[in-house]
């Protein structure tokens, strides 16, 4: 069992107030909050070993460059991956995932085929759409069924992986159904046909173990500030080989071997993915953050969302006017949950809950396709980590009942 | 701060009952503006005849307060001159950037002046501009010399 309570004490913002009432801060899916020793490791940096990484040849120099590569090390170590040069720190997922879609990208030929899922958010869609549009390959993906899972029949009755799919790149966890999709087994599938497999872990790395030596993918993508880290830092986690592979993405300093004017030589994996002064400070910031995430266990903080997700799913599947997108059993599903309350805009319903100090997301999370075809134009989100309580939960349960019945008279409507 | 502000009843009322909805002919341009960050999507026509916008019609989804925005904007650009509909989009602009500091004048904006209170609320600002940038973006193409090309509109 987490002790919530002490996890609490290291996140100082959550004291804070919102007018006369305590904050509910339940958008950790947009982006989680920090613990003192984050900011503190953030702050240590800049203010004793501040200095660029590689170039600077000087003790600082030195400092600053086994924090930004000891941090690599923590990260390989916290995925599992085989070695740190397996590591690519990016800005953040959208990066990675851009990374990985030119990379590939560069590859790709008219009559091959490129599969996602109408589940993913637009930094899995868009990248693939422009390397598509560069290389004539055609994207395809995979349909959702009703109850918001990956529709696995479909796709096969579609023969949607065949021998034409050179990438396959699919979310593991839902950024708006919360669904867990069956990574192995869809890579397995790819692999067959021998394909690449993508996955975009920003909403499963900062919430449960990971093991990439066994996950299925061949590229992973995910962030730092989802997972307590800072903003600015994302990475892209390879199988060496396939990132050796790989040709450069952006040009510029420390991603060469010899330039010439005419042309250049490239440095191996992971520098050659990192061009320019990298995001040193964040690193080592996400460093920290992955300390702190391990001291407290992978599976430990798994365990705490997975019942929080059932009382919650609880909670709100039992108020009358409110309408869960995805699924509403808390089974290979993620701690996001979103929903609608029936006539009512999500837009206004954040704003109520937020009067009410009760901090979600409404919109359409950065997934259009997903809500079009789900038959709803946006949707309220409202997501949980290793610091939420049940107690918000019920906060949050009692605000969308205030704003049902703020709005249903004002509306004609219930009650 | 206090919802209620907000949420004023002539601002829920032409949400329930939006006027001057659906999309109409005959019309001289139509333009869709959406607003990415929360998804609020607007198509919008005018119908405009020498200096005279005749018709301002639209399809909607949103919220609240963009949906009563566009509804309250219809009423006062309807049946008035191109000039007047920049002039008091300016205006509206304005008023929406002045976070609550201009009190608007009830003879100008008449039910309009409900939204001064949303001009409080930042995140929402933009949701109560997306039928006025619309209309103003429309009026413009309508009335340009030449037919512009078929070029995506910003929201």
């Amino acid at each position: 069992m987490l002790d919530v309570d002490r996890i609490r004490a290291d996140f100082p913002i959550l004291e804070r107030t919102v007018g006369e009432r305590p904050l509910v801060y339940l958008d950790s899916a947009n982006t989680s909050q920090k613990p003192r020793q984050v900011v503190d490791a953030l702050a240590e940096h800049y203010l004793q070993h501040n200095a660029n990484v590689a170039r600077a040849m000087h003790l600082l120099g030195a400092e600053a460059t086994e924090a930004f590569e000891g941090a690599r090390s923590k990260l390989a170590a916290f995925v599992g991956a085989a070695r740190a040069e397996e590591i690519v720190f990016t800005k953040n997922a959208s990066e990675a995932l851009n990374l990985a879609a030119n990379t590939l990208g560069s590859r790709l030929r008219e009559g091959d085929e490129v599969v996602i899922s109408v589940m993913e958010h637009h930094s899995n869609i868009v990248p693939w759409q422009l390397a598509c549009q560069r290389s004539g390959a055609t994207l395809r993906w995979f349909d959702v069924t009703d109850e918001g899972r990956l529709d696995l029949e479909a796709a096969a009755r579609d023969n949607l992986i065949n021998e034409r799919t050179r990438v396959v790149s699919l979310t593991w966890v839902s950024n708006v159904l919360g669904t867990r999709n069956p990574v192995a087994k869809v890579a397995a599938q790819a692999h067959a046909v021998g394909a690449v497999m993508v996955v975009d872990a920003s909403q499963a790395v900062p919430h449960q173990s990971i093991d990439v030596s066994t996950l299925g993918a061949d590229l992973v993508a995910f962030t730092g500030h989802k997972m307590c880290g800072p903003t600015g830092v994302g990475v892209l986690w390879g199988r060496f080989d396939l990132l050796a592979d790989l040709p450069p993405f952006l040009g510029g300093g420390e991603m060469i071997e010899i330039v010439e004017m005419a042309r250049s030589t490239y440095a191996p994996p992971p520098h050659r993915f990192e061009a320019g002064t990298p995001p040193i400070a964040q690193a080592a910031g996400l460093g920290a953050a992955v300390d702190y995430l391990g001291g407290i266990g992978m599976d430990a903080i798994a365990a705490h969302e997975q019942e929080l997700t059932a009382y919650a799913l609880d909670k709100l599947t039992s108020i009358d006017g409110v309408v869960i997108l995805g699924p509403t059993e808390a089974v290979e599903r993620g701690s996001a949950i979103s929903f609608n309350i029936t006539d009512v805009h999500p837009h206004d319903v954040m704003q109520i809950l937020d009067s009410r100090g009760v901090a979600i997301r409404g919109g359409h999370h950065c997934a259009r396709p997903l809500h079009k075809r789900l038959g709803h134009q946006s949707s309220t989100r409202a997501s949980s980590y290793l610091y939420t309580t049940a107690a918000e939960i019920d906060a949050l349960a009692d605000a969308l009942v205030f704003t049902r019945d703020y709005f249903a008279p004002r509306f004609g409507g219930l009650a | 701060m206090n919802i209620d502000e907000l949420y004023q009843t002539i601002i829920l009322d032409h949400y329930r009952e939006k006027h001057h909805s659906g999309l109409r002919e005959p019309y001289e341009a139509e333009v869709h503006h959406v607003n990415p960050s929360c998804g609020d999507e607007l198509t919008l026509r005018v119908h405009v005849d020498g200096d005279t916008i005749n018709d301002i019609s639209y399809h909607g989804e949103g919220c609240s307060i963009s949906q009563a925005s566009t509804s309250v904007m219809t009423d006062l650009l309807i049946g008035h001159s191109t000039a007047h509909a920049m002039e008091l989009h300016d205006k509206f602009l304005e008023m929406m950037q002045s976070q609550g500091r201009i009190e608007p004048d009830e003879d100008v904006f008449e039910d309009a002046i409900a939204f001064a209170g949303v001009s409080k609320f930042p995140a929402r600002v933009k949701c109560a501009l997306l039928g006025w940038s619309a209309v103003r973006d429309a009026t413009l193409q309508a009335t340009a010399p030449t037919t512009p090309s078929d070029r995506p509109s910003a929201g």
